[in-house]
């Protein structure tokens, strides 16, 4: 199991290099550089603020040093080059409109909320899938759960919860737990109804197979058919479509946090877009890739634990 | 006597799947809200009171009356008219992107799956990757690249939406491509395209014509979502994301600013998804029994 884990993190190392690669491609391909916009600066400040960040420097290919035939730097003296290089000593840059701060610092003050406020998610969907499956009024709010848009669900949650009862707070994230609730439900909802129907149908499927009218025959409690083969058994869907699920709840975290103004890593991206804050942008992006492969392994590995038939390979 | 048994038994797989579409009162309703709406976008000038521009300074943030049957916006503009103008503009988007993510999803996904092995160990490895990135990650990249404007969205969503579409399209192929007929018109010498154009493609009409209306509603969705954080549909074009978009700023005084278009949203999602529902079930009746 050890090295079944130890193998896939192995794996993901290029996957994360090809992703940043691409991701770099894509934003220098972009029009509009990051201090484009700051139309005050005087060419000889913005010539400073670009070298200190190597922005002065070639994407990839340094033809003035190839004329040179100083042949190391062609590659080396490089933007691509120089962002490899911190990557790899996991320094994600400076950000270029936080003037003095980190990426590093700026995903991990913001990164704990996001994903706080997803794992409270993933909670309440451990706890709903249980007794949906007999409940026909669970289906018709998980018909509604999996189509009404989040948002939605979020500004009904405020208009009923905040503003007509006063019981909680409309927004922000200050640390009680009464700012984590309606978040939670609002981004919780959508992939917890997905769950139950899915749990509904393949309950549905397992409750008639052979093995458990022969549970059922020799005698065993009700109770114990249920979990102990029934469920059990009926997990193994669900928990294929858990990966994506996780990363519909890790995106739909960029809308809650939105409507809740919870400062979220979504904030920072959907802001980083349009100030072209290159490595910010890169930064979201390659944390975000690394927590779907983590979930992903995670996934594989409770596969595993469910289903027996299932070799880790 | 030979001629009368032919006619009772000349029920084609559509006719039988038709009937069995109308007998599912969740279908049925479904489907005319579905044409009902089509036709409020293909008509919106002629339905909408006013038009999606004209601005009231009197008539600011009016809750509904029988004059502005939706109340107005903040600028006085009436909501009614601008949730019909945003129709034409969601179902477009949502037609559109389904569309276009078929025909790719279908051209890849035939691909991989008629002609297997290396290349379509390949062209997996690379929907897999796809289908596990967060989608409005890549949705965001996209939309920079290409900036504001109606094709930075088509392109960016079409990215999302057709890997399920080829995931789908090549299961299928992979369970027809062994049937005997196919076997057969390979045997007397029938050409690669014409076997997926001819004997390949109008077995799995059924699925693919299913995905389609799971689509469109899951473009809508996205389309919603993208303009309800501000990265979709720039003015002067309006869709219920972004008319969601702009009822939020002002919602908790005036609800019915984000409710109507979240409502308009809510009912064309389900619509679709019940009609899809269905559907499969019609055109696969043995999936419902099992």
């Amino acid at each position: 199991m050890l090295l079944f884990i130890l193998k896939r993190l192995f794996i993901s190392i290029p996957v994360i290099f090809i992703l940043a690669t691409l991701t770099f491609c894509i934003m220098r391909v972009t029009p509009g550089g990051p201090f484009d916009k700051d139309k005050a600066i005087p060419p000889e400040i913005k010539a400073n603020i670009e070298a200190k960040y190597h922005l002065d420097k070639p994407t990839f290919i340094n033809t003035p040093a190839f004329y040179k035939k100083k042949w190391i730097h062609v590659l080396t003296e490089t933007q691509y080059f120089y962002y490899m290089k911190g990557l790899a000593q996991g320094d994600l840059g400076p950000s270029y409109k936080y003037l003095g701060r980190s990426v590093t610092d700026i995903i991990l003050d913001s990164l704990p909320v996001s994903v706080e406020l997803g794992f409270y998610a993933a909670l309440i969907l451990a706890a709903y899938k249980h007794n949906t499956w007999i409940d026909n009024a669970a289906m018709f709010t998980a018909i509604s759960g999996i189509t009404l848009p989040s948002f939605l669900v979020a500004a009904l949650l405020i208009y009923i919860f905040s503003i007509k009862m006063a019981w909680l707070p409309a927004g922000l994230w200050d640390g009680g737990w009464e700012y984590k609730i309606l978040p939670t439900i609002a981004l919780g909802l959508r992939p917890v109804a997905i769950i139950a129907r899915l749990m509904r149908t393949s309950m549905l499927d397992v409750i008639k197979a052979d093995y458990v009218r022969t549970a059922r025959a020799k005698g065993l409690n009700e109770v114990w058919v249920i979990l102990k083969h029934v469920v059990k058994n009926s997990l193994i869907p669900v928990i294929t479509i858990s990966g994506p699920l996780l990363a519909g709840i890790i995106t739909g975290s960029f809308v809650i946090e939105h409507v809740f103004a919870i400062p979220g890593i979504a904030k920072h991206f959907i802001l980083a877009v349009t100030n072209r804050d290159y490595t910010l942008i890169m930064g979201v992006t390659l944390v975000y890739a690394v927590l779907l492969i983590i979930a992903n392994i995670l996934v594989d590995v409770f596969y595993a634990l469910v289903d027996p038939r299932i070799k880790l390979s | 006597m030979s001629e009368t048994l032919k006619k009772s038994n000349s029920r084609s797989l559509w006719q039988d799947a038709w009937k069995r579409l109308f007998k599912n009162k969740a279908s049925v309703i479904s489907l005319i809200y579905i044409v009902g709406i089509i036709l409020v976008a293909i008509f919106a000038d002629v339905i909408a009171p006013f038009s999606y521009e004209t601005q009231s300074p009197q008539d600011r943030l009016l809750f509904p009356n029988t004059t502005y049957l939706m109340g107005t916006d903040i600028l006085g503009r009436d909501l009614f008219s601008r949730v019909i103008y945003g129709t034409r503009m969601s179902m477009s988007v949502g037609i559109i992107i389904a569309f276009c993510s078929l025909i790719v999803g279908t051209i890849y996904g035939s691909l991989s799956g008629y002609v297997g092995g290396r290349l379509d160990n390949i062209l997996m490895r690379i929907v897999d990757i796809l289908y596990t990135f967060p989608s409005l990650l890549l949705i965001i990249l996209i939309r920079v690249i290409f900036g504001p404007g109606l094709f930075g969205i088509f392109f960016a969503l079409t990215i999302v939406e057709w890997v399920s579409v080829s995931r789908i399209v090549r299961g299928q192929i992979l369970q027809v491509k062994e049937m005997a007929y196919v076997e057969a018109a390979r045997a007397v010498g029938v050409r690669h395209q014409t076997i997926i154009a001819r004997h390949i493609l109008p077995n799995i009409l059924g699925p693919i014509i299913v995905t389609l209306t799971f689509e469109i509603p899951a473009a809508i969705l996205s389309e919603s979502f993208l303009s309800f954080i501000g990265l979709g549909l720039q003015p002067p074009f309006s869709s219920w994301g972004s008319l969601a978009n702009d009822g939020f700023q002002a919602f908790k005084s005036y609800p019915y600013l984000i409710f109507f278009p979240g409502m308009a949203i809510f009912l064309t999602v389900l619509a679709f998804n019940l009609l899809g529902d269905g559907l499969r079930d019609a055109l696969d009746p043995k999936l419902k029994n099992t």
